[in-house]
């Protein structure tokens, strides 16, 4: 049964290409990093421009762009991914209590959510994180923080509706306790939104991640996507005209961001057979059904 | 009482607790954090400020050996008489002063992207789920989700590059003209025009995918409806079909998730801001956290927090003026 699943997922367009993107991606990071002695060395005249021997020139202080490129990409992927997990889980814990218990919990933890959703993100990810210490896991904590109630309500809701289910009712009928309910009765029936929800947060955690290293408040020494841009500018890029020093860090943001959003499409159209239902049964009938006017005209279907 | 007014104190209620919430974690933060983060607050005031101000200043803000209650309670009523603090990296001016000075070059940006794009984005959706299959329907969609997974602020600095310092058609910093002084005349709405344009545009640019995404989904939705089918059996024409029985009805959820875009245009605007040196919010706090100006920053997660809150509440009363089905 799971290979069918992942079957499903890989026989979708939009899905593949996303995982080919993300997986190459991850490869990337993981292997890349071993080739390069120290991404942030000296290695040449600073603002070289893209060549054979640097292939996506130097930074303003003399770094290879290329080599730090990849490098960015391990600390990137890995705080993303790895706070794109925490926020799922911390999201389906409260968004299961809220649901599954309904009442008093469910008031007091939605109203929390919601207030989690109405504060806005940035300026609070800032207040927070110019106290910590700066370092991987104030980063990791400052977006779960601020991250994790969208998925919360996101989960909740579906909580919701599987509450009401005959068979979980029946599961608690027959004397299962309730957290053996909701992590074997329910969350079982949800992991396509699961996993929709942990590529959304993921998203998420790198694109927040990437803007508050950018305001210069993450550890500004280490190699990461967001810190080359952070120098980038800091190293007046757009002023000597050095187009190298963002733009494959940046195109390197987006095409993972979008990567991930291709495999939440696929998701979603395999767990919304309806969106996809459409266009094949369009394709298969006669053009005649298939035009957009209004009401069938005689002298169309009957002319000629 | 009125229904329509029952919910709208509702919702006022649930933003004043998210407003205390906000106030309460400003108050709370820097007592928990790791370390000595009073002595870092005020150390930037060291040789600025005379011993005796600083310890005027924490009188007012409540860092002393009070109990907790105590300086929590002079701390709220601080705020409500509007002080903030005092700026490190804007010395010696007041925190409130310099953010209401920028908060409307922000209200501006937020305020003209958000209508815009809103605007462009539905229209384009409306269009593309109408003529579902279509060219269009195959491009853009996923062009924009594409464009929009780039960060704001990198969109803003290829468009800056490429028509602010290689092209030179906008301005490169500022949000008008320094050898015009501020006021009502049309050299210096101009001016104000000019300098936004490239701010304003990544931020629409941007936008646009979600909306247009938003209203395509919702279109399909509406029209696979019986009362659609009912209007084309009619003979109506097919763009008053598609635009006052379709879109009408597909909009309506659209702006009720207003409030929530209006939080991520906001955090998107603060980072244009710094590339383009637009005088708003966001400018300013880049300023502060290179200043380590925590009263600053603070004073910003404030404001923006309240003004989002009230945002939210306008649109609260907008849906409930535009959609019937609430209103009893």
């Amino acid at each position: 049964m799971n290979r069918s699943w992942y079957n499903l997922i890989w026989i979708n367009n939009k899905a593949r290409l996303g995982i080919i993107i993300v997986s190459s991606f991850i490869i990337i990071a993981a292997v890349g990093p071993i080739f390069f002695e120290d991404p942030n060395a000296y290695i040449g005249t600073p603002l070289l421009e893209p060549s054979f021997v640097h292939l996506f020139g130097t930074t303003g202080q003399g770094q290879d762009v290329f080599a730090q490129t990849i490098a960015g990409a391990r600390s990137t992927l890995f705080i993303g991914l790895g706070t794109g997990f925490m926020i799922v889980l911390l999201g389906l814990i409260v968004g299961s209590l809220s649901g599954y218990f309904g009442r008093r919990i469910d008031n007091v933890l939605s109203l929390i959510i919601n207030i989690f959703l109405l504060i806005p993100g940035l300026p609070l990810m800032v207040i927070i994180a110019a106290w910590l210490p700066p370092g991987p896991f104030s980063m990791m904590g400052v977006l779960v923080f601020t991250g994790w109630a969208w998925q919360a309500r996101v989960l909740r809701s579906q909580v919701l509706s599987l509450r009401e289910r005959d068979y979980v009712n029946a599961a608690i009928i027959t004397g299962e306790s309730n957290i053996k309910v909701i992590i074997y009765q329910i969350w079982p029936q949800m992991l396509s939104l699961i996993m929709a929800s942990f590529i959304g947060a993921t998203v998420y955690a790198i694109g927040a991640q990437v803007g508050l290293e950018f305001l210069g408040l993450g550890d500004v020494d280490k190699v990461t996507w967001g810190n080359n841009l952070y120098w980038a500018t800091n190293d007046l890029a757009l002023l000597t005209g050095s187009w190298w020093t963002f733009v494959p860090t940046g195109l390197c943001i987006a095409l993972v961001s979008f990567g991930l959003t291709l495999i939440n499409y696929g998701i979603d159209e395999i767990s919304n057979p309806r969106l996809l239902s459409e266009r094949i049964v369009k394709s298969r009938l006669p053009d005649l059904f298939n035009r957009n006017g209004s009401t069938p005209v005689a002298r169309e279907l009957f002319g000629k | 009482m009125n229904t329509s007014v029952k919910y709208l104190l509702k919702r006022l209620g649930i933003y004043a607790i998210s407003g205390w919430a906000a106030v309460t974690l400003n108050f709370f933060l820097p007592r928990m954090m790791p370390g000595d983060p009073v002595s870092v607050m005020f150390a930037s005031f060291r040789g600025k400020l005379k011993p005796e101000a600083i310890e005027a200043l924490k009188q007012t803000f409540g860092f002393t050996d009070e109990p907790l209650l105590n300086k929590y309670i002079s701390y709220l009523s601080h705020l409500l008489n509007g002080e903030l603090g005092i700026s490190t990296a804007y010395f010696p001016e007041e925190v409130s002063s310099i953010i209401l000075s920028s908060l409307g070059w922000t209200l501006l940006l937020v305020g003209i992207s958000l209508v815009v794009s809103f605007i462009i984005g539905s229209l384009i959706g409306m269009i593309i789920a109408w003529r579902r299959d279509g060219k269009l329907d195959s491009i853009l969609p996923p062009s924009f989700s594409f464009i929009s997974s780039f960060p704001y602020f990198f969109t803003a600095m290829l468009l800056l590059y490429f028509f602010g310092f290689k092209l030179g058609w906008f301005p490169i910093r500022h949000a008008y003209n320094s050898n015009l002084i501020p006021g009502f005349n049309i050299e210096f709405i101009v001016s104000c025009l000019h300098h936004a344009f490239l701010p304003a545009s990544t931020l629409i640019f941007m936008g646009i995918g979600g909306w247009m995404l938003q209203m395509r989904n919702n279109m399909i939705g509406t029209i696979s409806t019986d009362y659609i089918s009912f209007a084309k059996s009619k003979g109506l024409s097919q763009k008053r079909i598609m635009i006052w029985y379709a879109a009408k009805n597909a909009i309506l959820p659209i702006i009720t998730s207003f409030g929530m875009a209006i939080g991520f245009i906001l955090s998107g605007t603060i980072l244009t801001e710094i590339i383009f040196s637009y005088p708003g919010q966001g400018y300013i706090l880049y300023q502060a956290v290179q200043a380590q100006d925590y009263q600053l920053m603070q004073g910003i997660f404030l404001t923006t927090t309240l003004s989002v809150l009230a945002a939210n509440w306008l649109i609260d009363i907008l849906v409930l003026i535009l959609d019937p089905r609430t209103r009893k």
